[in-house]
């Protein structure tokens, strides 16, 4: 752990935007982390990026899992390790 | 796997009312709702004239056997949806939401129990949602419920999670005051720490379904807690509300 | 649709000071994208970097303050809408740092790169002349954690995502390369006055 984020939030908090771009239930969905292995729902993932993305990190590692963003021409998403929906 | 796209509704606000004096409950009739799980949450958007758009989440108070939605708002110091949705908005506006969102963190009564709840603060409503859906349900499978508040005057659903409480079908209710509490006060006043959820919740042995929300800091040290207990991680469902406790 | 009753808490502003699109602000969000790191200052350094990542000039944290400071009180532009007016810092130039280190820039473009893996690109004129600091110190106090202490980079000229919290050196690029938010759909420049929120604008 690298210290008491009292910001972050989780998986649950990038829901609706999830639910947008892949029109299904997201936080159900399972990752694994490319950089430590560990499986997690989505609705566990360590969520930050406040109103810039959502920026969603291994509960464990904090390795990068998923990361998007929206804007006038799109979203951006980036997506790394596996994810089972 | 079925398709749920999910967009923009338009919901009615039928009427709203005072928990406690930072805190209301505002019912909306919401035409198009897909009915929802106990723990689900919305997205609500606000659109000044001037284009300006803020949206913040906030999860669902009431159980799927209701009609409509209701949602339970604290208002935080300089929190702007938050200020409005409990000042300004009155019964007839219109306001924006999205949903049902999240099937993370939800609990119906085909899943078991029994049950560990841990809430800090305003992490009480989608909880509340959950032990509405119980009782609707006339289910009698265990549920301990312990919420952590500020004071005595924070306390939100005290005297229904009271009456709920004393049926004796399986509910139990612990509240905890963190600041102090009025003269009388038979409850704890702290923390929640390893004590108290040894002694308040179900132990491993009967492997209860724990659900923590609140503060970040609240839901990351009770999950902590819950673990050292020898509870399995992948029986804790969490969901942080940020540093305040709730959408601002 | 329009909210009945709703309008931003935060106020519009004057347009001479406030860019287009942003509302002022007296807090000071906090945001970022990954957990606080927590270096401490005696493992804490500053480098300069080549293209080919070698370590041209390294400063440690006293070494970092022995360095002429500049104080200054600028405004500050988020993406997300807020401004924060008059606000005050105190740090290094970059001009002293390349000047510290007797170095003439190599190229024309850097990437400034930060503990927990933060990344955001610049252009070399857009840290020049006093424009960019190496900022320890806001509001006379050091800066906390969450506001990307114990230095973060400051260019108040862009958008505040480019003043890269927890900033840990610069390394010189040939070519100007998107950084984190950049990758992700974000202008490659980000000047507040012309609206560039988005790659596109």
């Amino acid at each position: 752990m690298m210290g008491e984020d009292v910001f972050r939030l989780d998986g649950n908090g990038a829901a609706g935007v999830l639910q947008e771009i892949f029109a299904v239930e997201m936080t159900t969905a399972s990752c694994t982390c490319e950089g430590c292995g560990r499986v997690s729902p989505v609705g566990a993932l360590h969520l930050y990026g406040g109103a810039m993305g959502s920026v969603l990190r291994c509960p464990s590692c904090e390795a990068l899992v998923l990361c998007i963003t929206s804007g006038p021409r799109g979203h951006f998403i980036e997506l790394r390790g596996i994810m089972r929906v | 796997m079925r398709a749920s796209p999910i967009r923009w509704l338009s919901a009615e606000v039928l009427q709203i009312a005072a928990e406690t004096p930072r805190v209301k409950t505002i019912r909306l009739a919401v035409p198009g709702w897909r009915k929802h799980l106990p723990g689900q949450h919305v997205d609500v958007r606000l659109t000044a004239e001037d284009g300006y758009q803020a949206q913040r989440s906030y999860s669902i108070a009431s159980p799927p056997e209701e009609d409509g939605i209701a949602l339970t708002v604290e208002r935080l110091e300089d929190g702007e949806v938050s200020t409005f949705l409990t000042g300004e908005l009155r019964a007839g506006d219109q306001i924006e939401l999205r949903g049902p969102l999240g099937g993370y963190f939800t609990w119906t009564v085909e899943r078991g129990g029994p049950l560990a709840l841990v809430a800090g603060g305003s992490g009480v409503v989608p909880l509340m949602a959950m032990v509405r859906h119980r009782a609707a349900q006339a289910s009698r499978i265990p549920m301990h419920l312990l919420c952590s508040w500020r004071s005595a005057d924070d306390v939100i659903y005290r005297d229904e999670l009271a009456l709920l409480a004393a049926r004796g079908d399986g509910l139990d209710v612990t509240h905890t005051l963190t600041r102090g509490a009025p003269a009388g006060w038979r409850g704890y006043t702290r923390r929640i720490d390893r004590e108290m959820l040894l002694e308040i919740l179900t132990g491993p042995d009967a492997r209860p379904i724990a659900y923590v929300c609140g503060p970040t800091p609240m839901v990351e040290s009770t999950a902590t807690l819950l673990v050292s207990l020898g509870h399995a991680p992948e029986r804790i469902w969490t969901e942080r509300f940020g540093p305040t406790g709730g959408g601002s | 649709m329009i909210t009945r009753g709703f309008k931003s808490t935060r106020l519009r502003g004057d347009p001479s000071r406030v860019p287009p699109g942003q509302y002022v602000t007296n807090d000071f969000p906090v945001l970022s994208a990954g957990p606080t790191p927590r270096t401490p200052l005696d493992a804490w350094s500053f480098g300069l970097r080549d293209v080919h990542e070698k370590e041209l000039a390294t400063w440690r944290w006293k070494d970092l303050l022995a360095l002429p400071s500049s104080t200054v009180t600028v405004d500050i532009h988020c993406v997300t809408k807020w401004s924060k007016l008059d606000t005050q810092w105190k740090g290094v130039t970059i001009d002293a740092l390349l000047e510290a280190a007797g170095l003439a820039p190599p190229t024309p473009y850097l990437t400034a790169f930060c503990d927990g893996g933060y990344t955001t690109n610049l252009a070399l004129e857009d840290l020049l002349d006093g424009r960019g600091l190496v900022a320890y110190e806001y509001d006379a106090a050091p800066i906390e954690p969450e506001h990307g202490g114990p230095a973060r980079l400051l260019v108040p000229h862009l958008y505040f995502w480019k003043s890269s919290k927890w900033v840990r050196g610069l390394a010189f690029m040939e070519d100007n390369e998107p950084g984190f938010w950049e990758t992700h759909g974000y202008h490659l420049r980000g000047d507040p006055w012309k609206e560039e929120r988005y790659a596109g604008d």
